[in-house]
């Protein structure tokens, strides 16, 4: 392995834009990583179509197999209506999307902010501690009854739940981020003679980054969750409603493909989070390059 | 050569009349419940003068590190005083400056961006000449190439240089070392001393340092405060007259012998009673028998 790199040309200077991501992909084809990832898909998917559609094991012949999914999935005529031709598919993924963004959008904008100053602050977490500990174990399925009540339509109870959840997790995160924070940096700070803002903007707020993303990885997660558990009971479209309507109305194909395609989204948008972290943390990805990782 | 840097260094000295001392008067300070009271220091008096190179020397766990936190103003004595130039010392600021026992550069700051950090904060220094002047301190403490990495991108005895660099640029009266070379491997260690006493030689800023190595000590100081075990209490101030600029081959001088020797006693007898009064005790009483 360690031959093949070498004969190739020593670069002088870092390859910028596109040809860095080319660098990347060659650099990654030469590890056995994407290959152990393609494996696994590969043997997820075998086991899937063995269990449905190969072996045809008792009640898993109820359940559309891969190729069943997937033929569907890419068919100009869906025989079940939900295909990547037909425009509902992507009025699902647009209107789950939405709700994500608003929701996680709300609860990222109140819950770091409450997260740092309870994390800094004794006197706002003797107030507000006591009141999220409290409120945060209830599950999110128990606010729904009340959500309803709460709030007309059904947008705005749909975004309320998905907002509920990922704030508690943000909010959580960001003030464990502040406690972490080592005393010596508060007190090199003030030796420095910092006022309380100065070490607020310089030293807790960058100081807890790192916790803040793992918590808004968490969080978006959990919104993902509570959102699709939310259109599930109360919606008329996205992607939790595609599924509980297909089960339904007796289209297995479509629930399917319902799930799958969260899944996907789900993921990109925890990778755009980690994307956003790293970028903005870039003293913390280098030490992390430092240990290997 | 050395007669040379020497009368320069007398100049300067006398030139920076800004030379500051410090003095504790009485000072206790205990840790714990109101009933449960465990003392740290108990009317402790120490002065740290003008110019000098305090080392401060205890056994492990004997308040040392209190010490510093009084001085820098993290904590507040429950009696006695702490004059800094006859004036009270009331929390921390730019005038005494820390050296911390594990590196406290902020790791999400750039070397360069750490050692600005102070005089951008208060805006006492601006534009190029802050610039100029942390160059000035990078050059060195030698650390131009690697302005632009992150802490945790430096090894350990970078990192101290850096937090060298960072107290200086602040020009603070007095310049409080808490075991600032611990954890260093031995090499590193050594050429950190050296380093370190070069700058103090430089200017003599007033300095305060506090070390549990006797070795450290002798090689750094002019007066050596051995401090008892816990309370704090000063045992006994050993005046080191070793000539500077000094090199690391005066340790082995008759001189720097008489005066291990004497600081090592006190230091074992005061370390055997923090090791009887613990879980050692019946070590500390064979040994200590055996040692006799």
């Amino acid at each position: 392995m360690s031959q093949a790199t070498t004969a190739a040309p020593q670069r002088t200077t870092a390859p910028t834009g596109f040809s860095m991501f080319i660098y990347r992909l060659k650099k990654s084809l030469l590890t056995p990583d994407p290959y152990l990832t393609v494996f696994g898909v590969a043997l997820w998917l075998f086991t899937w179509w063995l269990l449905c559609e190969g072996l045809r094991v008792d009640r898993f012949d109820k359940i559309p197999g891969p190729v069943a999914v997937f033929s569907e999935l890419f068919s100009r005529t869906p025989f079940q209506g939900i295909s990547i031709f037909k425009s509902e598919y992507y009025e699902h993924i647009l209107v789950s999307c939405q709700r994500i963004l608003i929701a996680f959008g709300i609860a990222t904008g109140v819950g770091v902010p409450l997260g740092l100053f309870m994390g800094w602050s004794k006197r706002i977490r003797d107030y507000a501690f006591p009141i999220l500990e409290m409120l945060r174990p209830i599950p999110i399925l128990a606010w729904v009854p009340l959500s309803i009540l709460m709030f007309p339509g059904f947008e705005a109870p749909v975004i309320f739940l998905a907002t509920l959840a990922s704030l508690f997790v943000t909010t959580l995160n960001t003030m464990l981020g502040v406690d972490s924070i080592d005393e010596a940096y508060f007190r090199a700070a003030g030796c420095l003679g910092s006022s309380n803002w100065d070490i607020f903007k310089n030293v807790v707020v960058p100081g807890a980054l790192p916790f803040i993303f793992t918590g808004l990885q968490i969080s978006i997660g959990v919104a993902w969750f509570s959102l699709v558990a939310a259109e599930m009971v109360s919606g008329d479209l996205g992607l939790g409603y595609l599924i509980v309507d297909s089960y339904m109305n007796n289209v297995t194909v479509p629930m399917v493909i319902g799930m799958i395609t969260l899944g996907f989204v789900g993921w990109i948008t925890s990778v755009m989070v980690r994307m956003l972290g790293n970028w903005l943390m870039q003293w913390h990805v280098k030490a992390l390059a430092l240990q290997g990782r | 050569m050395a007669q040379d840097t020497l009368n320069h260094v007398k100049e300067t000295t006398a030139s920076k009349a800004g030379q500051s001392k410090v003095e504790f008067r009485h000072v206790s300070k205990a840790y714990g419940d109101e009933w449960d009271l465990e003392p740290v220091i108990e009317n402790l008096s120490v002065d740290v003068l003008p110019g000098e190179l305090t080392v401060i020397v205890g056994p492990s766990g004997c308040g040392k590190s209190t010490i510093v936190n009084l001085i820098a103003g993290f904590e507040k004595p429950d009696s006695g005083k702490i004059l800094l130039d006859d004036s009270l010392v009331t929390g921390p600021a730019r005038d005494r400056m820390v050296v911390f026992q594990e590196s406290a550069l902020i790791p999400w700051q750039t070397t360069y961006q750490n050692i600005v950090f102070g005089p951008k904060l208060r805006g006492d220094l601006k534009g190029n000449a802050l610039r100029a002047e942390a160059e000035r301190l990078l050059v060195k403490v030698g650390l131009s190439e690697f302005k632009n990495k992150y802490p945790l991108q430096l090894s350990g005895g970078m990192q101290r240089r850096a937090e060298l660099a960072r107290a200086l640029i602040n020009n603070p009266r007095i310049m409080i070392m808490d075991e600032p070379f611990r954890g260093l491997d031995a090499m590193s260690r050594g050429l950190m001393q050296e380093f370190f006493l070069r700058l103090f030689e430089e200017n003599r800023r007033t300095n305060l340092f506090v070390t549990s190595e006797i070795d450290e000590a002798i090689f750094l100081a002019d007066r050596i405060v051995v401090l008892s075990n816990r309370p704090a209490q000063v045992r006994e101030v050993i005046e080191v007259n070793l000539p500077r600029p000094r090199d690391y081959k005066m340790l082995s001088s008759p001189e720097a012998y008489e005066i291990k020797r004497e600081a090592m006693a006190i230091l074992h007898e005061e370390a055997m009673k923090s090791f009887k009064s613990g879980a050692g005790a019946d070590f500390a009483e064979t040994y200590g028998k055996a040692g006799n």
